[in-house]
């Protein structure tokens, strides 16, 4: 059963797309990579299945989940980390679905809560301002918030990028038990080796799809060197698009 | 003497007790909202909001003189259009909040002092710029206390989305709605802040009470709670020791307020614990973890 399906979906900002006409479907319990160059248009894909962007053009179908039946992993960068806010507090946020804007943290929270921390190997550290963290440490913060939020579908916007190796092998230690739980997972990631190691689905991503499959069969040098060939562009002149009118046509 | 100096002028003056009672109402309300400010790198987008009220206010004064209801109602007024103007503006554009906020602002800026000079004189013009708490009756007293409750009411009912907003955005829009109407609902208390500190300082001077104390607790915690208690502290003993020295120097009521904020603001930056000047010149030994 499809946990997600692109219907020739556009996405992008100010009518320039940044994700060009993607069609495909994504089946429930899957373990998807999402790999392109930078500017490939991954961060863009995920902020679409996440309901942050409106897609241009097309649909996105979330299988009949709620917006709030998914987790979404954001980059660091996105993180304002001078804001005087607890590791406790911060992870806490993962349990907006239960608690809202008035629901209290009770005794039972409060143990999920600490729980999580501890699953990411933060134990001591829920009192700590998340301005004083690592980047790894941070990152692992960010996968307690994931886990409390105990979704089905989970999307994670480059999880290991400028994290050391014990950290990148604890946290993909979770993101296999998510995938063995039967929870869906989709991961922009620029890895190759982890990939193709720990991933058996693969989209290789260039402003539109390069390729979509198992990763064996998608991971090639031929759809790698396309994907690496793609021209950024960005033209402020540029005509509107063609393909819609062609697809139109030729039904 | 200590006596006569600190507690005497407002047991003997009922204007000035009624001065105090503004000055916490000020604090308490406007304080945390002024941390948000600051903390959602907002200060100078609180400055502008202050120079928007003004050509309401001005109109109030234009249609009923110098009677500080209708000028509030005519500030509250201009402050919520610009402020939803602007927000809507940003959020439908993608322009900087602040971008948005300098083209309004101005305009009002332009409209109010213009209004003001059709009718009014020159002390007209510095009481609206600078306030008057001094001056301050049973009415408008009423007026500060009840908007000053409706800001902590409504400050605890968006308290939740407005931190996660600020720290993480993106992770509250995929959970839920309520960013974008907690953003102009904070938008919203800013103005019925600067309108009640109008009262008091002036639409130039309103937003000190909100700013500097937020600035002062940013040297003393790394906590949000105990930052927002010190920012009310830091802005109640501003008001009445500013009270104070008003009252013994002829000085302004509103500078002079604003004066002593300042002077603890610069004894927060040299001395401050987190971050302080003096702190991060004589750090002491570095410890074990």
């Amino acid at each position: 059963m499809a946990q997600l399906a692109f219907r020739n979906v556009t996405l992008g900002y100010d009518r320039h797309p940044a994700v060009h006409h993607l069609n495909g479907e994504v089946a429930s319990g899957a373990l998807v990579a999402v790999i392109g160059p930078n500017g490939a248009g991954k961060s863009t894909l995920l902020r679409g299945i996440v309901g942050i962007l409106r897609p241009l053009d097309g649909s996105i179908h979330l299988g009949g989940l709620d917006a709030r039946d998914i987790a979404y992993l954001p980059q660091s960068a996105d993180i304002d980390r001078s804001f005087p806010i607890s590791v406790f507090d911060f992870v806490s946020t993962g349990l907006w679905r239960a608690a809202g804007l008035f629901g209290g943290i009770g005794r039972v929270a409060r143990e999920k809560i600490l729980r999580a921390i501890a699953s990411v190997g933060l134990n001591g550290f829920e009192n700590r301002p998340i301005g004083t963290l690592s980047g790894g440490q941070m990152q692992r913060v960010l996968f307690a918030r994931v886990l409390l939020q105990d979704a089905r579908l989970i999307v994670l916007d480059e999880p290991f990028n400028a994290i050391d190796s014990k950290t990148i092998a604890d946290l993909l230690a979770l993101v296999k038990h998510w995938h063995h739980e039967g929870r869906t997972v989709i991961a922009a990631l620029h890895d190759m080796e982890m990939v193709r190691t720990h991933f058996s689905e693969t989209l290789v991503l260039a402003r539109g799809p390069v390729a979509w499959g198992p990763t064996a069969e998608v991971l090639t040098p031929e759809n790698l060197m396309v994907a690496m060939r793609m021209c950024e562009a960005f033209d402020d002149s540029a005509t509107a698009c063609a393909a819609d009118d062609i697809s139109s046509r030729a039904a | 003497m200590i006596y006569d100096a600190l507690i005497g002028p407002f047991a003997e003056f009922e204007f000035m007790r009624r001065a105090l009672a503004a000055v916490i109402a000020l604090s308490l309300a406007g304080a945390p909202i002024g941390v948000f400010l600051m903390l959602r790198r907002m200060s100078l987008v609180g400055d502008a909001m202050a120079h928007a009220i003004l050509p309401g206010a001005a109109i109030g004064f234009l249609l009923s003189g110098l009677n500080l209801f209708a000028m509030t109602a005519g500030g509250l007024i201009a402050g919520f259009a610009v402020a939803i103007l602007a927000g809507v503006v940003a959020r439908s554009t993608g322009l900087k909040e602040d971008a948005s906020l300098a083209t309004f602002y101005l305009a009002s800026l332009a409209l109010g002092v213009t209004i003001v000079s059709i009718k009014g004189t020159n002390i007209d013009l510095l009481h609206v710029l600078f306030g008057n708490i001094l001056a301050m009756d049973d009415q408008t007293l009423l007026v500060v206390a009840f908007n000053a409750t409706v800001t902590l009411l409504v400050l605890a009912v968006i308290y939740r989305p407005l931190v996660i907003e600020s720290v993480d955005p993106l992770f509250l829009r995929t959970v839920s709605r309520a960013g974008g109407p907690a953003h102009l609902a904070f938008l919203a208390l800013v103005v019925v802040n600067l309108v009640n500190g109008f009262q008091a300082l002036g639409t130039l001077l309103a937003v000190g009470l909100m700013i500097l104390p937020a600035g002062i607790a940013r040297f003393w915690s790394r906590d949000l709670t105990v930052m927002i208690c010190i920012a009310v502290v830091a802005a109640a003993v501003s008001g009445y020791a500013g009270l104070v020295l008003s009252f013994q120097t002829r000085v302004p009521s509103g500078p002079a307020i604003i004066l002593v904020a300042t002077a603890i603001y610069v004894a927060s930056v040299l001395f401050g614990r987190v971050g302080g000047v003096v702190r991060q010149m004589f750090p002491g030994r570095h410890l074990e973890a």
